[in-house]
């Protein structure tokens, strides 16, 4: 018998929501916990900030650049390689409960399998899972969970907030007690939430699995993402009026211009509502009509939904106590990107490869029984990727790390990051929608953040940022130009081309918009 | 908001073989994947997707001599729509077809053009299969 894997995504959750990561607002004790048993890391960066491209690297360990999902809407083939399957051949069971979105959302031919299960009554098998059960951000769609709250409350399947509008565009509509965009007031019980839903169903499917099984389950919450539509008996947990605003938003609307100016022009470009260069953020709303309000009350939103994850996770795990194998399971927990909450007066996400989006939450307990030495509460500083976590599961699991993966078994502690090498980690944007194209290239290592701008249509080419994270954490000064930086910006862009995977051509092609 | 979606394809077919099938609007649901039936009745063409949805077209125009076959999505989701398939003979036995979509909104000509793509392969591994006129 081998060592259980409990792999815990969430969606859209920045680094700063969990307590063990100096979060203040959402009460994550579970999550705290594991943390303090096993190993945190401070600087895990996704390979794309949106969903697609970044779970398509957490299922097969590549870049961006090799799996070929470079934008959302672009279909990870079904014959792409999985972890999920390697550690299947290898005699695990194996799940995905919750969001997968390795292929469009919006299928109206219904021609991807994600898509089918639910209506065919089936689950799987699909990309090495035997059990494929989904989940995404409401009750619409074509999902189990969707087709679940429709035929046991079908009354509640109204009470979410639509995620899109009546032109398919990401809804900017307004509401909460600010109008902020997509907040919501979401009479939904919590029972039937599908962070609730999500837990439950893992419960099930634990249950159905013999003692000795070794399994790999994927529980994927689909929140903190938005909509900020928790249920309403919730949201009482924090009142927004007394939650502070974040440290990366600037009061002085003169002052966030100001920084916002000395970054390439597609970031004021969004600010002012000239330009809406990605599908993720909604279309016809302006970032430069935020107020402080909408942000306190969006991210009080956040944390309730971020405290409800971490009560559904401690569930599973009591229940795990209870079968008497926690002792046998490795825990990974983290999210696919980020969110812009408020920083620089900007929400959601987009082309714009700043901590908000790009630092992300991470926490690996190894197994106690398996012995890895691993000191409780250790924490790594060192840069690492998604790209990492499909080789650390094929080491927990002992089989051979397939050739195709091209990250590293994650590091325990910093000694072991710097023997191995865990020097940088890569990001990458790519999108082509409606005649807007943004094409990014990101390098972080030594403690700089440098980001090459490719040709595209708000872009020469020549552009780039360039931030010192120890003296600018909050990534306000731009140092791309800065002459006394030019040697270290020369070094970084060379060593990004060093090792950035070149992109498979031709390009797979978009074939909706999420 | 206006959206446009282009997709093109050549194909190891000459033109008139290939038109025989992509310029027939009864047999739009051989060879575009996820349309599950197509019935025409005069100018009215109603396809069925796959999960169920059926969407009424006009068909604009089948032109046999240009092998331009345009048609309109009529559902209420749509400000506009017109599809396009152009079958053009390269005069070397082989073919190019062009599947357009225009939408608005927008985010429907992803919507539909990415099925169009798909559709577009299908046609191709379809014509391809066999060089004779069997089809």
């Amino acid at each position: 018998m081998g060592r259980k894997i409990l792999f815990i995504t969430t969606d859209q959750q920045r680094y700063d929501t969990l307590g063990c990561n100096g979060g203040t607002i959402a009460r994550t004790p579970v999550v705290d916990a594991l943390a303090a048993q096993g190993v945190r890391y401070e600087r895990l960066h996704p390979q794309s900030v949106v969903c697609m491209p970044s779970r398509s690297t957490m299922i097969t360990g590549q870049h961006v650049s090799t799996h070929g999902v470079w934008m959302n809407g672009v279909p990870l083939p079904a014959d792409a390689p999985s972890v999920a399957e390697v550690l299947h051949d290898a005699g695990y069971r194996t799940a995905i409960i919750g969001k997968p979105h390795f292929e469009p959302f919006l299928d109206p031919f219904a021609r991807f399998a994600e898509n089918t299960f639910a209506g065919n009554g089936t689950f799987g098998p699909h990309r090495g899972f035997e059990h494929f059960e989904s989940a995404t951000h409401g009750a619409a769609g074509p999902l189990h969970y969707a087709r679940w709250l429709f035929a046991t409350h079908p009354e509640a399947v109204g009470m979410y907030y639509p995620v899109l509008d009546g032109s398919l565009e990401v809804n900017a509509m307004g509401g909460g007690d600010t109008g902020a965009p997509q907040a919501w007031v979401n009479n939904i019980p919590k029972e039937w939430y599908h962070t609730d839903w999500v837990a439950d169903r893992t419960i099930s499917w634990l249950d159905s699995l013999a003692a000795d099984d070794d399994w790999f389950c994927w529980m994927s919450f689909p929140d903190p993402h938005h909509p900020w539509d928790p249920p309403a008996s919730e949201v009482g947990r924090i009142d927004w009026r007394d939650v502070p605003l974040p440290a990366g938003y600037i009061e002085d609307t003169t002052e966030r211009e100001r920084v916002l100016d000395s970054k390439p022009k597609h970031w004021r470009a969004w600010y002012d509502g000239r330009v809406v260069s990605n599908y993720e953020a909604p279309l016809t709303w302006v970032p430069a009509t935020l107020t402080a309000d909408q942000i306190r009350e969006t991210t009080a939103l956040n944390a309730v939904e971020c405290e409800l994850i971490d009560e559904a996770i401690g569930r599973v795990l009591q229940h795990l106590r209870a079968k008497g194998c926690e002792d046998d399971v490795d825990i990974v927990f983290t999210t696919d990107h980020g969110e812009l909450g408020g920083d620089f007066g900007l929400l959601f996400k987009g082309p714009y490869h700043v901590d908000g989006l790009m630092r992300l939450p991470l926490i690996w307990r190894p197994a106690p029984s398996s012995r890895v030495g691993v000191a409780s509460g250790t924490t790594v500083t060192r840069p690492v990727g998604h790209l990492d976590l499909a080789p650390t599961f094929c080491t927990i699991a002992g089989v051979e790390i397939p050739h195709w993966m091209e990250g590293k078994p994650l590091p325990i502690d910093d000694t072991d990051a710097d023997a191995r090498g865990f020097e940088r980690v890569l990001t990458e944007w790519d999108s082509e929608l409606f005649g807007v194209g943004v094409h990014l290239r990101t390098i972080t290592r030594d403690g700089f953040v440098c980001t090459a701008y490719l040709p595209g249509s708000a872009h020469d080419g020549t552009e780039g940022e360039l931030y010192d994270l120890n003296d600018d954490p909050l990534q306000r000064v731009n140092r791309w130009d800065d002459p006394a930086l030019a040697a270290l910006r020369g070094d970084l862009i060379a060593d990004l081309w060093d090792h950035q995977p070149p992109m498979q051509l031709p390009l797979r092609g978009v074939e909706a918009p999420v | 908001m206006y959206g446009t979606v282009r997709h093109e394809i050549r194909i190891q077919r000459p033109a008139a073989d290939v038109w025989a099938l992509a310029g027939d609007a009864e047999r739009l649901c051989e060879w575009f994947p996820g349309i599950v039936s197509s019935a025409v009745d005069g100018t009215l063409r109603t396809i069925v997707t796959a999960s169920g949805i059926p969407m009424p077209e006009e068909i604009m125009a089948c032109d046999n001599t240009q092998r331009r076959f345009q048609y309109r999505l009529t559902m209420p989701v749509f400000k506009h729509h017109r599809g396009t398939i152009d079958v053009i003979d390269l005069h070397d036995d082989t073919t190019l077809v062009v599947y357009s979509t225009e939408a608005d909104p927008r985010a429907m000509a992803l919507v539909i053009g990415g099925g169009t793509a798909g559709a577009l392969r299908e046609l191709k591994r379809q014509m391809e299969l066999t060089t004779e006129g069997a089809l």
